[in-house]
């Protein structure tokens, strides 16, 4: 098993945080992980995105042109990553904000209206948890149970109380995909 | 709990992995790619567990100078920037070297000339083995391609430079830097007590100490016959480490019709780029130095034997293609491809380079 995934979006959307707990999920199933994000001005509002590699064998090359699964939160990014999603893969987007949509027909795309969901969530910051539970239920790569122990992990202590409201967010993002 | 697995990034791994080793002194200067270490280091608050001093000095230079003064005292003792910074270090890192003084120098190497950009790159290849400073000397350069590296490294840099009584350097990019992967982290070591300081290091200046003299610890030496001497002396503990820390790993290279030789972030990419052209049939190798001074010429001439061409990939224009080719010494064509300013190429760049230069 090896999945190669690109995440991108405007700096602030949680585009890293997503690959982080992604990555963490990836630890917690005993997978081999690699985690390397856009370190540049984007996470000050630019486009951020983030590569993680999720395999059952050692991972060479954290830097990868072509990818199984892209995750694009806006126009740019889906306009960056479009084309370097290999035939057969998967496009998970947002569809708020875009203007052009994806034309590939030789891959799987998949429209997840998370901004509304996270607004019926009462909490806008649920919206990358809500994208995370779409990933999982197109791709499952990783245990749900996994992402919420790898949380726990990650999370302060201080924080563990928004656990259950992470969870919500997750299985509702399961739920429209 | 010591052989836990975790989750962080190379930069955080140094951090982690310099408490962890009992190292007593910590004195940096923040620039990305490399802050994550004085910022973790800031976290970890190590003052309060091992009593390992970490401080950010008002620049570089001052640094690094603390390290010199730091290092002189027996101490183990660190810094670390990116290459601007490693820049302003220069001056101390010849009088570290000159003064033969042990100490651990990290750069998680930054697009340059100049200011530069904040993106990875390896063009301080040439600073870090072949002087940067001013003098003939030369420093342990260790080059990690993996966070677990970024730690082992530590442990690694710090043995060797008190073995040789010489600085080590840990020469990373800002990918191995940012990237976060899984790491053991080595157990904790108790930080030296000053009585094992003054066994290990007699020429420690730390007081008489029932030695009945003080240890002074310069690089001048205005008697010219006296500092030729130190010069040869110099020179006999680099053609020891040469004989006895050359360090590498091969990959595919019993069957190799062409070699890669790359280094850091970029031999992984090349590893990628090598597993795709062999699925297509085509037999390249990697060479990956893990030491970049000494560099692994017996190797590298070894190896050339055996190919019908070279490629080095570098993040820079150009630079350890020098070592390779004196290593090769025209025994077969040795090319370069690179990318520069930030740019990290992708597996698929390496494989069209390498088509490209061998017509393959």
């Amino acid at each position: 098993m090896k999945e190669e995934i690109v995440i991108a979006g405007f700096g602030g959307q949680g585009v890293l945080s997503m690959g982080k707990i992604l990555a963490y999920a990836g630890l917690m199933d005993k997978l081999e992980v690699t985690w390397m994000p856009s370190y540049g001005p984007e996470q000050r509002g630019g486009t951020a995105n983030v590569t993680v590699i999720l395999s059952d064998k050692p991972i060479s090359s954290p830097v990868l042109d072509t990818f199984d699964t892209a995750v694009v939160l806006n126009q740019q990014s889906l306009d960056k990553f479009q084309s370097k999603v290999k035939p057969g893969g998967t496009l998970i987007y947002d569809p708020s904000g875009i203007h052009h949509l994806p034309t590939r027909t030789d891959i799987k795309i998949v429209p997840v209206d998370a901004m509304t969901a996270a607004i019926e969530l009462n909490n806008s910051k649920t919206y990358n948890m809500i994208l995370l539970g779409a990933l999982l239920k197109t791709r499952p790569v990783v245990e749900i149970d996994a992402v919420l122990r790898g949380l726990k992990k990650t999370l302060p202590e201080r924080h563990h109380h928004l656990i259950p409201l992470n969870e919500q967010a997750l299985r509702k993002g399961m739920e429209m995909a | 709990m010591e052989d836990e697995i975790k989750l962080m990034k190379g930069n955080e791994a140094i951090a982690h992995a310099a408490i962890r080793y009992g190292v007593d002194g910590y004195f940096g200067y923040p620039i990305t790619p490399q802050s994550e270490v004085l910022e973790t280091l800031a976290e970890l608050k190590p003052w309060e567990t091992t009593g390992m001093v970490v401080l950010q000095a008002e620049s570089e230079v001052a640094a690094i100078n603390m390290v010199y003064g730091g290092a002189a005292t027996g101490k183990a003792v660190m810094t670390s920037s990116s290459s601007p910074g490693v820049s302003l270090k220069q001056e101390g890192i010849s009088y570290l070297a000159a003064s033969e003084l042990p100490a651990l120098i990290v750069n998680v190497m930054r697009g340059g000339p100049g200011l530069g950009t904040i993106q990875p790159s390896q063009s301080d290849y040439f600073q870090a083995t072949k002087g940067g400073g001013h003098g003939d000397y030369h420093l342990i350069v260790l080059a990690p391609s993996t966070v677990q590296e970024m730690a082992d490294f530590v442990a690694l840099g710090f043995d060797l430079a008190f073995k040789y009584r010489n600085p080590a350097m840990i020469l990373a990019d800002g990918v191995v830097g940012q990237m976060m992967e899984k790491v053991v982290l080595p157990p904790q070591r108790p930080r030296r007590t000053e009585e094992e300081i003054r066994s290990q290091c007699p020429w420690a200046a730390c007081g008489k100490g029932g030695r009945g003299h003080r240890n002074v610890v310069t690089s001048l030496e205005l008697d010219s016959a006296k500092m030729e001497e130190n010069n040869l002396r110099f020179q006999r503990t680099y053609r020891e480490i040469e004989q006895n820390e050359v360090r590498f790993q091969e990959y595919f290279t019993d069957d190799a019709e062409y070699l890669i030789v790359a280094f850091g972030s970029v031999a992984r990419i090349c590893l990628k780029a090598i597993e795709d052209a062999r699925e297509k049939g085509l037999k390249i190798g990697l060479l990956r130095p893990i030491t970049l001074w000494p560099f692994p010429t017996a190797e590298v001439a070894r190896l050339a034997k055996n190919v019908k061409g070279i490629l080095t990939v570098e993040l820079n224009a150009g630079q350890m293609i020098e070592d390779v080719r004196l290593a090769v010494d025209g025994a077969v064509p040795v090319h370069h491809f690179g990318r520069m300013g930030g740019i990290v190429p992708n597996p698929n760049e390496v494989l069209e380079a390498l088509s490209a230069h061998f017509n393959i």
